[in-house]
């Protein structure tokens, strides 16, 4: 399926979306095609909101966000995410706030279907004040209370990945985030990929799948469609462009630019790409195959 | 005696914090350096976590964020977030976290969510991240941080993570254990009074005096009774740094401070 038909099938105005991917293998693509098809209200949901988010926020795409730590790493502020909580630009922005591990355990109770799960962490922070839907609970087998997080179910969960078949038995191999826990806890998956491959080659090393095509709803090819974040193998992280990022956000207009000419300006990722040939080639991955193993019996 | 940056010196006393054998949850910045700067030095053994994931990492150049690839290639496993958080941080296994943020108070209490109120913010920081758990669930944490008056405030805006929270035994009482062991700041080294858990002065950079400290810290700062001067780093320290760990300067040659 195309990147144009998946977001245009899958994803709605005011759905809860999740595009996953820490630092790794972040669906870069898919949230530049939900910004030309101009979807609105949405409640995005991540750990670290990062670029991406910064992108769709100023696009005017976002209600709400649910995250746990809104910088762009290694650099600095998201300025399109402070415009929108300190001035409300261009539209207010609600929050509800976590921390990576309460983020996890929101994905991993939304994928088991659990209402809650506990953890030990959480006594002493003001998190718990400032968010209502952290709650207490006692354990049922000692004296301990202990803080815990509700489920989440997003609407769709839109991950990158470096393979998958065309029935979506996704493969990942590198920094794995919390993509297989939001995948399981979404009623919809889009997977984008860097390649599809046949069925075959997905069976010849099964351990590497972490997303199982039962759950996906659509398979895109999207070579490059994690840039400016990398894909372990293929392409590194571009991070002139996230320290460069700085600059191009930090007024409402140099965004606008940035937008009009890199998201609306393009028809589709293989556009993007072409005109970026240049650095897609400087950030072309070394070569440091592993040793194979033996899956025989 | 060698010339060496504020920086540089901040790394090489957090180094000397690490054992060989711990295993230590890596940040960005003056962590990332003096855990790789130990690992060089005196603790070959010593396993780095990132919390994106990765494990028993040998990066061949400087990490520029938590996720970088190069925290992957020839590290001991790669696992999934939840693992991070739940196996090996909550199951106990972290000896060492370094933190850093906006505002430290006197009992080692962390903001990195706002300045201000949280609902009108004056600035509106980044937030958690993994830094909530990493100060509840790590046996021990090493804090590094800018001294002045605005970033070593009396009581923090928002107790992000938690340190000794309002000192004596509120920290255990609520069932957390371990806690902020030390903070290297740019003019000197505090540890917690294990009565009161107040940050209490223990060494002084070279060439900062103790007036310079209380008119940068925003409360009436206590000293220990023995006062010392931070040993400076060693030539070779500073090789291994400038040579092995930083070549471009990326985050000590421009007044990075963690």
């Amino acid at each position: 399926m195309t990147m144009k038909d998946a977001v245009g099938r899958f994803v709605r105005d005011g759905d809860l979306v999740v595009m996953e991917g820490f630092t790794h293998l972040i669906p870069f693509a898919a949230g530049h095609e939900i910004i030309r098809q101009e979807r609105r209200d949405l409640t995005l949901a991540r750990l670290t909101p990062d670029l991406i988010y910064d992108q769709l926020i100023a696009a005017g795409c976002v209600k709400k966000m649910i995250f746990s730590w809104a910088g762009n790493p290694g650099v600095g502020p998201l300025h399109a995410f402070r415009r929108a909580v300190e001035k409300g630009t261009p539209r207010p922005l609600e929050i509800e706030e976590y921390t990576h591990f309460g983020m996890v355990l929101r994905f991993m109770a939304g994928a088991s279907n659990l209402p809650f799960l506990p953890t030990r962490n959480y006594p002493g922070t003001d998190l718990t004040s400032v968010n209502p839907l952290f709650k207490k609970v006692r354990s049922p087998y000692s004296d301990e209370e202990l803080w815990c997080v509700p489920p989440i179910h997003p609407d769709v969960t839109i991950v990158h990945a470096q393979r998958a078949d065309e029935d979506g038995n996704t493969q990942v191999w590198g920094l794995y985030g919390v993509q297989k826990e939001a995948a399981f806890a979404s009623r919809k998956v889009i997977v984008t990929v860097e390649e599809v491959v046949p069925a075959s080659v997905i069976r010849s090393d099964p351990n590497r799948t972490i997303i199982p095509g039962i759950i996906v709803s659509a398979v895109v090819p999207e070579p490059f469609g994690a840039h400016p974040s990398f894909v372990q193998g293929a392409y590194d992280r571009d991070n002139d462009f996230y320290v460069a990022w700085d600059a191009i956000s930090r007024e409402e207009a140099g965004l606008r630019k940035y937008l009009d000419e890199w998201v609306h300006g393009v028809p589709d990722r293989t556009a993007y790409t072409k005109k970026m040939a240049a650095r897609r080639e400087a950030l072309q991955a070394d070569r440091q195959m592993c040793e194979p193993v033996n899956y025989g019996f | 005696m060698a010339d060496y940056t504020t920086s540089e010196l901040m790394v090489s006393r957090a180094a000397k914090e690490l054992r060989n054998g711990d295993v230590v949850f890596v940040g960005i910045g003056v962590p990332s350096l003096a855990v790789n700067l130990a690992y060089r030095m005196h603790a070959p053994d010593l396993c780095m976590i990132y919390e994106s994931g990765a494990v028993g990492c040998v990066p061949t150049r400087l990490p520029i964020s938590i996720g970088d690839p190069c925290l992957v290639t020839g590290s001991l496993a790669v696992v999934p977030m939840l693992d991070v958080f739940n196996l090996y941080l909550q199951g106990g296994k972290i000896d060492v976290g370094f933190l850093g943020g906006a505002q430290v108070d006197r009992f080692g209490n962390i903001n990195s969510t706002v300045i201000g109120d949280y609902r009108k913010p004056k600035v509106r920081l980044p937030g958690s991240g993994g830094a909530c758990e990493i100060a509840a669930l790590a046996k021990k944490v090493v804090i590094t941080i800018a001294n002045s008056k605005r970033t070593l405030p009396e009581k923090v805006d928002f107790v992000t993570s938690p340190g000794y929270l309002r000192g004596g035994r509120e920290r255990e009482s609520l069932g957390l254990k371990g806690g902020p062991e030390l903070v290297i700041t740019d003019m000197g080294v505090y540890h917690f009074d294990p009565e009161t858990r107040e940050m209490v002065l223990e060494s002084l950079h070279p060439g900062v005096t103790l007036e310079t400290i209380r008119e940068n810290t925003g409360w009436p700062v206590k000293s220990a009774p023995s006062l010392k001067e931070t040993p400076p780093p060693t030539a070779e320290e500073i090789r291994i740094v400038r040579d092995e760990l930083d070549p471009q300067g990326i985050f000590l040659r421009k007044g990075a401070q963690g």
